[in-house]
């Protein structure tokens, strides 16, 4: 009793499921992404549209507008002048390949899909108590203010199988609205895929490893470019 | 993390419910001499308290309506597990006070309902102590702490029935126990807040983000007015009234009905076992506000810069 209950309080790492064939992801090259917001209003845009309903804009036009997004874009800056940069960072799902927040889901409503590893909330089953987003280090779950359910990125879900999309467009709409290409999509399981390669080559790394929860979508850190020699 | 006051009120009221089965069910085992209208009242007063507390934790739900739903994960997720475990405690309780009214004789009753107060404690606690990188939260000293905090307005809560209603045998074997458990809860607490008080966060800026430069910070969150982000895990209260709080309820919670409680078997009379009682329920409704306030979600480190 005693060591299973010290079991269940610390000692173990979460269990590691079986590795799916298969686990779409989001490739974010920090390198070029320029903060201009594309992907959040193409995202915004795309799955407010859809059959799952509209994302909440709560006081739209007022004085404090909040709403519901699946992804934003955040910036920092880093380093001492004069050596500083500044960072802009989009932030969404990570897809994790252990995602705390879907064993803790009451009612089912959070999963993981094993044909492709998106995990997704089943809008229909969500009662909204908002334990998956405590149990996510990541803050990547919205509670959608009008509809009362937990909203997270679907990968475009409705996007990327689309029957009726051109072959080119089935991509999650943020990937296409990227102005600078700051944003690969593809599978990660696949070692020839563009995003397994692009993590290879260009040192991609997962958010907040300490929490071992395995995010598949990566980031591309920034290259210092030395600066040209006078004359060069 | 931002209290709801929905999940403050359902888990304290719970709490002292279960206590107060659980004394109930340990004097009717050890055949304390007690009168049946007495026990059935209690046990009547036991659920009313949980029915209340089932209708607060609604609150905590956006689709109340859909809140049946939430027995099926039983194998993965605690929350499920406290939806089967206290509809069924519950029941356990009122059918208690039924075969309490009707005469029937079965014994099995109050151990089943000590089975599903202990288990009804595992389910709560464990909701808070599984998220492991809520670091306040992770700890063996949450579980300990939701039971003894519970056994603790249990007991005080038996004594100032057993006093109002002239149960001197339920009185005077509870008292010494409520008072024992008392300390205990508070000095538990203690060690809680204590530990809390020196957790070093796993999580930074730098592992949030990937950018490893010591100077970093954050200039935008990439939004003016907020989100579920901002409200749901950020109080925004001053840390002097979070230590008022802490103050507040460290005496109101602990120190004073302990003292009450002495107070009440040096005297013998009624009043310090009902002022122990209507001092301990705002304080340990303060106490769990705090534990949730207390919680330093990481996913706060991306929600630092307006802008």
């Amino acid at each position: 009793m005693i060591a299973w209950l010290r079991k269940l309080l610390q000692g173990e790492e979460p269990p590691q499921p079986d590795t799916l064939a298969k686990q779409l992801a989001l490739v974010i090259d920090l390198n070029v992404c320029v903060g201009c917001h594309a992907c959040v209003t193409s995202c915004k845009q795309w799955n407010t549209s859809g059959s799952a309903g509209p994302l909440a804009d709560v006081d739209a036009y007022g004085a404090s507008p909040t709403g519901t997004f699946f992804n934003r874009v955040q910036t920092y800056e880093a380093g001492h002048y004069p050596d500083t940069q500044t960072v802009h960072f989009p932030k969404s799902c990570l897809h994790c390949e252990d995602p705390p927040c879907v064993p803790v889901c009451p009612t089912g409503a959070s999963y993981k899909r094993k044909s492709d590893g998106i995990v997704l909330v089943d809008y229909d089953k969500c009662i909204g108590c908002k334990y998956c987003a405590w149990a996510c280090p990541y803050g990547a779950r919205e509670l959608d203010e009008a509809r009362q359910v937990m909203t997270k990125c679907t990968l475009c879900v409705d996007r990327i199988y689309s029957d009726t999309l051109p072959p080119e467009e089935r991509k999650p709409a943020c990937v296409m609205a990227c102005p600078t290409g700051a944003r690969l999509f593809g599978d990660v399981k696949d070692p020839d895929s563009e995003v397994s390669m692009a993590i290879r080559e260009r040192g991609g790394y997962a958010l907040m490893p300490e929490w071992h929860t395995r995010p598949a979508n990566q980031y591309l850190p920034r290259q210092v470019t030395p600066a040209a020699e006078d004359g060069a | 993390m931002n209290p709801a006051w929905s999940v403050v009120l359902f888990t304290t009221l719970a709490g002292a419910a279960q206590g107060l089965v659980v004394t109930l069910a340990l004097a009717e085992l050890a055949a304390l001499p007690m009168s049946t209208t007495f026990l059935a009242d209690a046990l009547a007063l036991a659920v009313g308290v949980l029915v209340a507390a089932l209708v607060a934790s609604s609150f905590h739900l956006g689709r109340p309506a859909r809140a049946w739903r939430a027995v099926s994960m039983w194998r993965t997720s605690w929350l499920s597990r406290e939806v089967i475990v206290l509809p069924v405690f519950i029941g356990v309780c009122a059918l208690w006070w039924l075969a309490l009214r009707q005469g029937w004789d079965l014994p099995w009753l109050p151990v089943a309902a000590l089975v599903f107060a202990a288990a009804l404690w595992l389910c709560t606690a464990m909701i808070y102590a599984c998220i492991r990188f809520i670091q306040e939260w992770a700890q063996p000293l949450t579980l300990v702490n939701f039971t003894l905090i519970g056994m603790s307005s249990g007991l005080v809560l038996a004594c100032a029935l057993a006093a109002l209603a002239g149960q001197r045998a339920l009185l005077l074997a509870a008292a010494p126990i409520a008072l024992v458990l008392t300390v205990a809860a508070g000095v538990t607490r203690i060690a809680a807040l204590s530990r809390n008080a020196r957790l070093r966060p796993k999580s930074s800026l730098q592992s949030a983000t990937g950018i490893h430069s010591p100077n970093l910070k954050q200039m935008s969150m990439g939004m003016s007015a907020g989100a579920f982000n901002t409200r749901e895990f950020f109080h925004r209260r001053t840390p002097a009234l979070l230590r008022q709080v802490k103050n507040a309820f460290l005496l109101l919670g602990f120190a004073l009905p302990a003292l009450l409680l002495i107070c009440g078997l040096a005297t013998e009379s009624l009043w310090p076992w009902l002022l122990a009682l209507a001092l301990q329920v705002p304080g340990l409704i303060a106490e769990r506000w705090y534990f949730l306030a207390q919680a330093n979600h990481p996913q706060n480190l991306y929600y630092q810069s307006v802008a």
